[in-house]
This record gives structure tokens, C-alpha cells and sequence, in this order.
């Protein structure tokens, strides 16, 4: 009868450290949605909600949207294109060649982002056709994100049979391509799946290089919401991240129920 | 049908390693021929060699028929061909799977139905065909991969051990149809195996090898009963073995004396198999030596019998007779099952 009080007390004590921690997370989140909804942040929710801030970021800053989207889509192209065929190639000759190619891969990962754009800058800066266009930013982002398709794919491949499975339809009359695309694909659609959603929310994300290589006329979402930060009013940036979520969420929701089919 | 002729076929990896040393075999059409050996024999890699998934050494050649065959890929050799891990892709049901062939084969899809049915009734998997083929059982799996390999009318079957990952009754079960199935099909079959049982069962012929060379070929018997060699008689079965000195027409061991007809003399090594050996009371002329120990296996008694001779002997009782530890028993092998073999 002694113990149980004592027991309660620690449970307490948990639920409490819990609350704590995760209202530490949440409030942040609320502030900010209540920051793009309200008439005007400093006065709180008693001066009104409105949908003006959300209005004026479309107005303001939809080409970084669509910008975003087109350059995350266009990542993701990329990225299927180049890194699946490079995740079953690695896949199918282990050697130790290819774990020294597995390991180089992700150094894009680990160099900073900032360094990756000043040396695409160093190279390429001065062809001025191809700076000033998205593609510049595309190229980045491939590089940022290519390593991720080609682990998730490739971690799927090693998992499974590979070999066996090839022979087994080769057995059965299959030629590569019939092999590659009936077989193989379908068996690492999963880690296709994993990867894409990885690609789609990096590349949409990605500030620190893209700060690096936008030019006016080729801004991001995440470069558009730090200047309107530091240009704006405060509802406007918060309005902007309630619209980057929203855009966000459907995307990554797209991408999985394509994956499942 | 078709039969299979293997040219010079040897089979060295990058690595330098000689898994198969050239060989010449030929396979009757509609035979079934089973490649038996411990593994790392190369009984695999000769399989890979007849359906195009290695290619032999140069010089060695396969033909199908008088169709040299060597430079086709296994997808246009028209092989059906089972796995021992049975490589069912796992993104199919178990009706896609079955007409997997027949659809690269672009067959159409009337055709395609029949030979579907065909081959679920003959497997009897129909109820399971909209499973996923990780929904189902070992020997499930077995049917569908079988059923999988025979769809395309293969000219060859080619089975990597498909009982292998089956437990031992399943093994039983599944050995006889596959032996029933292949009787009723004709198709020339090789079967390889690393158990001696399934290969006495299902083989017209046994090759026997062991480190990438052929040991012995020949029909289920001739393998048992006359094994060219101590490796195919050692492998195949149980042997026993006596050392002793033969002198003036007899054998003489730790346990006694027996008739001896070779024309040897001096230290000779004899073989035998333990059911050509009976117990037999004292003084009817058996060896004599003392029970180590007895495994009833219901329908007989094995002993392990020492002191006849250096090393202890497998020897088969009926199973009305009971044996203790240590009692003294005589042994008498028939003389004409004495076998001296080249190591």
C-alpha cells in the first residue's frame, strides 16, 4: 500500500516532463500559425484573423513557390533517372571498388552546403547563361540529394535476392529490359519510395547552398521566407511558413500513395 | 526432347580458382541425370554451364541437340529452370509468377489463361493463385517455382537442389511427386543435389564429383553397388572398412578370420556395406567383437560394432534383436561384397 503513492508520483513526475518538453516544441509551432493569421501579431488574436498575410505572400512571393516545386520535381526526375540505375549498378558488382564509390557519394552530404556552391560558382559562375537560370540551383540540389536516393534504393537492393531474382526471370525468357523494369524496380520500390520523399522535402527545404546560388530572379521558398524575415512584416514571414507546410504536406501525401499505387 | 552434350567444359573464376575441371558428358534426351557431391564439388557451376548462366572455359562448348549453344544466354535457351532459394519475385501473386514466362514470351493472353490452369491444376496450387508469394509455405513456394519453370515448355529442366531448404518429411513427399511428375513430363531433367538419397531416388544416372572433377558415372545401382572409387563409395551410403593381412586364401583382422579371394597378399584395406554384414551366434564363423552402441530405427536395429577390426563397424540387425552395451557379438560379411578401392 506503500509503494503504490510513490509509484504514482514518479509517474507524475514523467507525464509532466513530457508535457513540458513537448509544449516547449509546440508553442513555437502555435506562435507561428497564430503570427500569420492574426490582423497584427503584437496585439495577439484579440486584434482578428485574417487571411490578408497568407493573400500578400502569394502575391509577394508565388514564383518562389513555383520555383520550389519545379526544382524539387525536376530533383526528383534527376534523381530517379541517375540514381537508381547507379544504386542497382552498385548493387549488383560489390567489390571493393564500389564501397569506395558508396562512401565517396556521400560526401556531398558532409562537405557544407555553402562549399559545394561556391566551388559550382568557382566553375561554372562565369558561363552566364547557365548562373543566372534555375538549372544552376537544380544542379546543386542533385548533388545535395543524390546520395540519399541512392542509399535508400541501394539499402532495399542488398536486402533482397537480387541475383536470383535476375536469373530467375532470365531463366524464364526475360531479356534486361523486361528485368530491369518488371523485376527489379518493382522489388525496390520501397527504398524508391523512401528515397523520393527524402529528395522532395531536402530539395524543397534547401537553404544554405541555394542562398548561394539563387539570383534575384531565382529565388526559393526557404531563400523568400529569410528575406521576408529580414524585409518583412513578422505575420508575413509566419504567413509564408503556414504556406510552404501547406504545400509541403500534399506533396510528400502525392508522393507516397504514388509509390503504393 | 533434347538432349544435352557438355564439350570440354571447365570452369575456372576470375579469381583463378578451378570450380569445374573440363568434362565431357553426355545427357539423353527425356533422362534424368542427376550431379551429386559435397558442396564446392561443382555440380552447381556445371548446371549454371547448361543453362547460360556461366559460361565454360574456352574451348569447352555445350550443345542442345546438335545445337551449339555455348554463346546463348540462358533468356533464349528455352531453360526452366528452380533455385534452391526458388527466386519467386515477391512483387507477383502466385498466378503471375506461374505465367511470368509466358508473358516476356508474349504470349496471348487466351493462351496464356489455358496454360495457366493447366499447370496450377497439375501443380495442384490452383486454390493459392492470388496469393503473395510470401504468404506461402516452403513446399508451396516449391510447387509454384516447379510450376513456374515447366509453363514455358523448357526443352531442359535444370533443379539446384529444390529440396534443400524443405524439412525432411516435406522432403519425402515432395521427392516422390517430383519423381512422378518427371516420369510423366519426359523432359530431359538435371537435377543436382548434395543428397545421396534424392539422387538414388530420382536419377536414370548419378554423377558423382568432388572438387571440380567427376568421380563416377553411372546408374543408381552401379554407383551403390560398384563405386569406381573410396570418394563415390564413402559418399554414397555408408561404408565400412577392415584392415587386415590377407594370407593363404583368408583375411585376417583384430576379430578373427575370413575367406579371401583376391590374389593380393600382405596388408590389404576392404570395404563393405553394413547390410551385407549379419549377427550370427558364436562359432558360425563370424568376426567377433563387442556392441559400442545400438540405434533402433523401427523397422531395424544398426549397431556400431568395435574390435573387429581398427576401426568400429556399421552392421544391421533385424529389429526383434536387442543388444547391451558391451556384449559381445559375431559379425559375418559375404565375401563378395568385399570391395578394395584406390583412395
Amino acid at each position: 500500500m506503500r509503494r503504490r503513492p510513490r509509484r504514482a508520483g514518479w509517474f507524475y513526475a514523467q507525464l509532466a516532463f513530457t508535457v513540458l518538453v513537448a509544449a516547449f516544441l509546440v508553442v513555437p509551432v502555435v506562435m507561428s500559425i497564430t503570427a500569420g493569421l492574426t490582423v497584427n501579431f503584437f496585439q495577439g488574436v484579440k486584434s482578428g484573423l485574417t487571411l490578408r498575410w497568407i493573400g500578400e505572400v502569394w502575391r509577394l512571393y508565388r514564383e518562389t513557390i513555383v520555383l520550389s516545386l519545379t526544382i524539387a520535381l525536376a530533383c526528383l526526375a534527376v534523381d530517379l533517372a541517375v540514381g537508381v540505375p547507379a544504386a542497382y549498378v552498385l548493387a549488383k558488382a560489390r567489390s571493393r571498388w564500389t564501397r569506395l564509390i558508396e562512401e565517396a557519394l556521400v560526401l556531398p552530404i558532409a562537405v557544407p552546403g555553402l562549399a559545394t556552391a561556391l566551388a559550382l560558382i568557382l566553375a561554372y559562375g562565369t558561363w552566364r547563361e547557365f548562373r543566372t537560370s534555375w538549372v544552376f540551383i537544380l544542379v546543386g540540389h542533385v548533388l545535395f540529394t543524390l546520395p540519399f536516393m541512392v542509399r535508400a534504393v541501394l539499402a532495399v537492393l542488398s536486402s533482397i535476392d537480387l541475383r536470383t531474382l535476375e536469373e530467375g526471370a532470365a531463366s524464364l525468357g526475360a531479356g534486361f529490359r523486361a528485368r530491369f523494369f518488371g523485376v527489379v524496380l518493382p522489388n525496390c520500390r520501397s527504398g524508391i519510395l523512401a528515397g523520393a520523399l527524402m529528395v522532395v522535402t531536402l530539395s524543397v527545404g534547401e537553404f544554405n547552398m541555394t542562398w548561394m546560388l539563387h539570383t534575384p530572379l531565382t529565388k526559393t521558398l526557404p531563400v523568400g521566407l529569410a528575406d521576408s524575415y529580414a524585409s518583412m512584416r513578422l505575420e508575413i514571414g509566419s504567413a509564408y511558413t503556414l504556406v510552404f507546410f501547406f504545400m509541403i504536406i500534399p506533396l510528400l501525401i502525392g508522393i507516397q500513395w504514388a509509390g503504393r499505387k | 526432347m533434347t538432349g544435352i552434350r557438355l564439350e570440354r567444359c571447365g570452369k575456372t573464376f576470375d579469381d583463378g580458382t578451378r570450380a569445374v575441371a573440363p568434362l565431357d558428358l553426355e545427357i539423353a534426351a527425356g533422362e534424368t541425370i542427376v550431379f551429386l557431391g559435397p558442396s564446392g564439388c561443382g555440380k552447381t557451376t556445371t548446371l549454371r554451364m547448361i543453362a547460360g548462366l556461366e559460361a565454360p572455359d574456352p574451348g569447352g562448348r555445350v550443345l542442345f541437340d546438335d545445337t551449339d549453344v555455348t554463346l546463348v544466354p540462358i533468356e533464349r535457351r528455352n531453360v526452366g529452370m528452380v533455385f534452391q532459394s526458388y527466386a519467386l519475385f515477391p512483387n507477383m501473386s502466385v498466378a503471375e509468377n506461374v505465367a511470368y514466362g509466358l508473358r516476356v514470351r508474349r504470349v496471348d493472353a487466351e493462351a496464356r489463361a489455358v496454360r495457366l490452369e493447366e499447370m496450377l491444376a497439375m501443380m495442384k496450387i490452383g486454390e493459392l493463385r492470388h496469393r503473395p508469394v510470401d504468404q506461402l509455405s516452403g513446399g508451396q513456394k516449391q510447387r509454384v517455382a516447379l510450376a513456374r519453370a515447366l509453363a514455358v515448355r523448357p526443352r531442359v529442366l535444370l533443379l539446384d537442389e529444390p529440396l534443400t531448404a524443405l524439412d525432411a518429411k516435406l522432403r519425402d513427399v515432395l521427392r516422390i511427386e517430383i519423381d512422378a511428375l518427371l516420369r510423366r513430363l519426359g523432359v530431359t531433367t538435371v537435377y543436382v543435389t548434395h543428397d545421396q538419397a534424392e539422387a538414388m531416388a530420382l536419377g536414370d544416372r548419378i554423377v558423382v564429383m568432388s572438387h571440380g572433377a567427376v568421380e563416377q558415372v553411372g546408374r543408381p545401382r552401379e554407383i551403390y553397388f560398384t563405386p569406381a572409387n573410396r570418394f563415390v563409395a564413402e559418399f554414397v551410403g555408408t561404408m565400412n572398412r577392415l584392415r587386415g593381412r590377407a594370407r593363404d586364401g583368408h583375411l585376417e583382422v583384430a576379430g578373427g578370420r575370413i575367406p579371401w579371394r583376391s590374389a593380393t597378399a600382405g596388408d590389404v584395406e576392404v570395404l563393405f556395406r553394413p547390410e551385407r554384414a549379419r549377427v550370427v551366434e558364436a562359432g558360425a564363423g563370424g568376426l567377433a567383437g563387442r556392441v559400442l552402441t545400438s540405434f533402433f530405427l523401427g523397422d531395424r536395429t544398426r549397431l556400431v560394432v568395435e574390435g573387429v577390426s581398427d576401426a568400429p563397424l556399421i552392421v544391421e540387425a533385424g529389429a526383434g534383436q536387442q543388444f547391451r552395451v558391451g556384449e559381445p557379438v559375431h559379425v559375418a560379411i559375404d565375401p563378395d561384397a568385399l570391395l578394395t578401392l584406390a583412395r
